[in-house]
């Protein structure tokens, strides 16, 4: 019997209860994350306003729900585009080799050594700024590289492997080995590459919003909120507080999960 | 070893997001831990003590956002910020005064002929420059002849100099023969009187005001120094350091450790955190700040649109939710401020009223409202916070807004030169203390009118105006066209924003300007 992976049930219990928040947000949240009020400017925490309000009399609690969906959902999408793109680059350039190797991997390494936020800032100056798909187009396309890495790496030391060879004598297609024979045996290098990677994207976003391109006002990002918080910093120390603490418990959430599924695949406990 | 890393991963993350939080452009962390703030003592080792009045040197460190102009040659500097503060070392034929008044400086008096073409300026007797020599009849026309049109490239030119067609002096009369008459002629002879000659002038300028320039250390700091030998009354401190806090964050941290006693053009947030050790003196910004709108896109191009969004904005409560109640209501293109030509009346015009908004939006079409962009600059967070509170009291009556964050250069490009908007929220101010500086844009060839308004009252009533002779006539007729302004609803306007300036206690005599002025020479210890 296995031993119990600690890190592995922390991870999925506190992922599931965030996530399960986010989902709620986007349905109900205890006010109008928008609506303002004259009479609760800069109210702490209470129980009425568990976060306290900021400048505009808003709840920031509720704007904290909002806020981490609409963050969350960005780091996703930016996720879905960087890991399938950069999967795909990386699959096929680590299974057949050659040239065409040699000139992405090249191409890849003139993208990494751009600082990743640098790269999102010039994508964005060149798309306009001011719309989430943007947002998410400009952060997808910086996290290309990455995922290209480890996923060539991964196929690149499976390619040559007695049950890959026995698959190609056997007649098997190439999508079949990409897909069937190799893919699966990927996982435990690419799922910890994905919560790594979503983590980076929620940092990522969060950076740009406080850098004022990412989601726009009156909309709610945690980012955005961030840097909103810096200004009333003594006037409302709650409300960096609790949007500080929203970015670190999405990060260490799906980062223990992250570790846990590392520990199971390499029988680590 | 794993649960260690992991720690490790958990304590940078929530280092991360504090230094997320504090690099709005600096080393905030480092600043705050080197200047420890004590609420208690406030400043007790401040030159600005009240306690040690008779102790205290006669001087004050004052705080300003941005560094200033290459050159500090004042014909050359472009940032209003440099502008503002070298009004303090500078000094033209005339002055402008706190009232909106100008009054003889360099000149001691003018005459203005009855034909009001030829104007002649005495020098005042004795007047001298930070370095000793007096003022001459050539310093003042080689000043002058230096800013006219088409000199050297790096000169900032005063168009309105091109219409002097003969300037001469003799002794200490200086005379200026006109083309044609110009009843605002004066406002624009506040350009600066330098020495000729003088080719320090980028790097140690010299001019005739109430300080003269001591020292600069680029990015950091600027130190002036009483001019004993001043012709009016002299400045009360014998040392100003003007100390540059580019950090948004650094400002209160500075203010509250006593290294700064004064800061300009604070925010209402920022004067909250400040404590009781600072007096708030609040000014105007000198802005006519209002929703701009494209008189000439739909749905704008409708009047009865724009009336409604006009009742529907409630003004008072962006004052209060965005400005702590901070700012004067405006309801024209014109500033109180401007004393004379600012008409109260206007101020009320379009009283929040969600129902009248609503039938005037059915009538014009638009029963179940319509969407629209704001457009504001992403650089100025007071028009962000406006048009946020815009967003949701538009709700209200149907209209659904966005706001579309733009930088300043395409705010530039693309809203003010290229026009492409629908509504923007931006704060218009004036170049010269004329009323023609605010009213001339709205004129429909006017090249940036850029709301494409167009009302042929409007561009008559603005031909009377400039031909008019009389200053009372000419008055008169400015008011008529901010009346017109806000019975067409051209724009949704909304406030002058408030200055706030700190001045820490046992200090007082901030003077504000209807322009954009920082004046030093009235502030003094109470003490």
């Amino acid at each position: 019997m296995r031993r119990r992976n600690g890190f592995l049930a922390a991870g999925l219990v506190l992922t599931c209860v965030l996530a399960a928040l986010i989902l709620l947000g986007f349905f109900w949240t205890p006010y109008d994350p928008n609506a303002m009020a004259a009479g609760a400017k800069f109210d702490g925490p209470s129980l009425a306003h568990w976060m306290g309000t900021d400048s505009f009399g808003r709840d920031i609690f509720s704007r904290v729900l909002k806020g981490a969906g609409a963050t969350a959902s960005i780091a996703l999408a930016t996720l879905a585009i960087g890991a399938a793109c950069g999967c795909l680059a990386g699959a096929l350039t680590g299974y057949f080799g050659g040239p065409a190797d040699e000139v992405l991997m090249r191409l890849n390494d003139a993208l990494t050594a751009f600082p990743s936020i640098l790269l999102a800032l010039v994508v964005i100056s060149i798309l306009g700024p001011g719309k989430k798909g943007n947002v998410i187009l400009a952060l997808g396309l910086v996290f290309i590289p990455s995922f290209a890495r480890v996923t060539r790496t991964a196929f690149a030391s499976l390619r040559d492997v007695n049950y890959i060879k026995s698959a190609r004598l056997m007649g098997a297609s190439k999508a079949r080995i990409l897909a069937v024979h190799l893919l699966p045996n990927t996982l435990p290098v690419l799922l910890p590459a994905l919560t790594i990677g979503f983590n980076n994207a929620v940092l990522a976003e969060a950076s740009m919003s406080f850098l004022g391109i990412g989601v726009t006002p009156p909309d709610a990002s945690l980012g955005y909120m961030l840097s909103e918080a810096q200004g009333m910093l003594f006037a409302a120390p709650w409300y960096a507080g609790g949007t500080g603490l929203a970015i670190v418990l999405m990060v260490f959430s799906v980062g223990l999960l992250g570790e846990g599924l590392r520990r199971r695949d390499k029988g680590v406990l | 070893m794993k649960t260690r890393k992991l720690l490790a991963l958990l304590l940078l993350l929530g280092l991360l997001s504090a230094a997320l939080c504090g690099c709005g452009g600096g080393s905030t962390g480092e600043t705050a831990e080197s200047k420890p703030t004590d609420g208690s003592t406030p400043g007790t080792e401040a030159p600005g003590d009240p306690q040690g009045a008779a102790d205290h040197p006669n001087e004050i460190t004052v705080g300003i956002a941005q560094d200033l102009d290459e050159s500090l040659d004042p014909h050359k500097a472009v940032a209003a910020g440099t502008k503002e503060v070298m009004f303090n070392v500078f000094e033209g034929l005339m002055k402008p005064t706190p009232d909106g008044d100008l009054i003889p400086a360099v000149a001691e008096k003018y005459e203005i002929s009855d034909d009001q073409l030829t104007y002649s300026f005495t020098i005042r007797d004795g007047i001298q420059f930070h370095n000793g020599d007096p003022v001459t009849g050539a310093d003042v026309l080689w000043s002058i002849r230096r800013c006219m049109p088409g000199g050297e490239a790096d000169i900032q030119a005063v168009e309105a100099l091109s219409a002097i067609q003969e300037a001469e002096y003799k002794e200490n009369t200086v005379t200026l023969t006109l083309d044609q008459p110009n009843t605002e002629f004066l406002s624009y002879l506040t350009l600066a009187i330098l020495p000729q000659g003088y080719d320090g002038q980028d790097t140690a300028p010299v001019g005739t005001g109430p300080f003269q320039f001591v020292s600069r250390a680029a990015q950091d700091n600027i130190v002036l120094e009483r001019f004993d030998d001043y012709w009016g009354e002299p400045a009360y401190l014998e040392k100003v350091t003007l100390k540059i806090i580019e950090n948004a964050d650094s400002i209160l941290m500075s203010l509250q450790s006593g290294a700064v006693d004064l800061f300009a053009h604070l925010t209402s947030t920022q004067v909250q955190q400040l404590g009781d050790a600072f007096n708030i003196e609040e000014g105007t910004m000198n802005l006519v700040q209002a929703m701009y709108l494209n008189n000439a896109a739909a749905p704008f191009d409708d009047v009865r649109v724009r009336q409604a969004l006009c009742y529907a904005v409630d003004r008072q409560q962006i004052l209060d939710l965005a400005f702590d109640g901070y700012g004067s209501l405006i309801g024209s293109s014109m500033y109180p401020a401007f004393g004379k030509y600012f008409d109260d009346s206007l101020t009320n015009y379009y009283p929040h009223d969600a129902e009248k908004a609503k039938a005037l939006l059915a009538e014009a079409g638009y029963p179940d409202g319509f969407s629209m962009t704001i457009t504001v600059p992403s650089n100025y967070q007071p028009h962000i916070d406006t048009a946020q509170v815009i967003v949701e009291q538009l709700k209200e009556v149907g209209v659904t807004a966005e706001i579309l964050p733009v930088t300043w250069e395409s705010w530039l490009n693309d809203t003010y030169i290229g026009r492409q908007f629908q509504a923007t929220v931006v704060g218009v101010d004036a170049s010269t203390m004329t009323a023609r500086a605010l009213l001339e844009r709205f004129t429909s060839t006017a090249s940036n009118n850029f709301i494409n308004y167009n009302s042929p009252l409007y561009d008559s009533l603005f031909v009377k105006a400039t031909s008019s002779g009389g200053d009372e006539a000419q008055t008169a007729f400015y008011k008529e066209m901010e009346a017109d302004l806000t019975k067409n609803a051209a724009n949704v306007y909304i406030q002058d924003l408030a200055d706030l300036v700190a001045v820490r206690k046992g200090l007082e005599g901030v003077r504000f300007y209807p322009i954009y002025v920082l004046d030093l020479a009235g502030v003094r210890y109470t003490a």
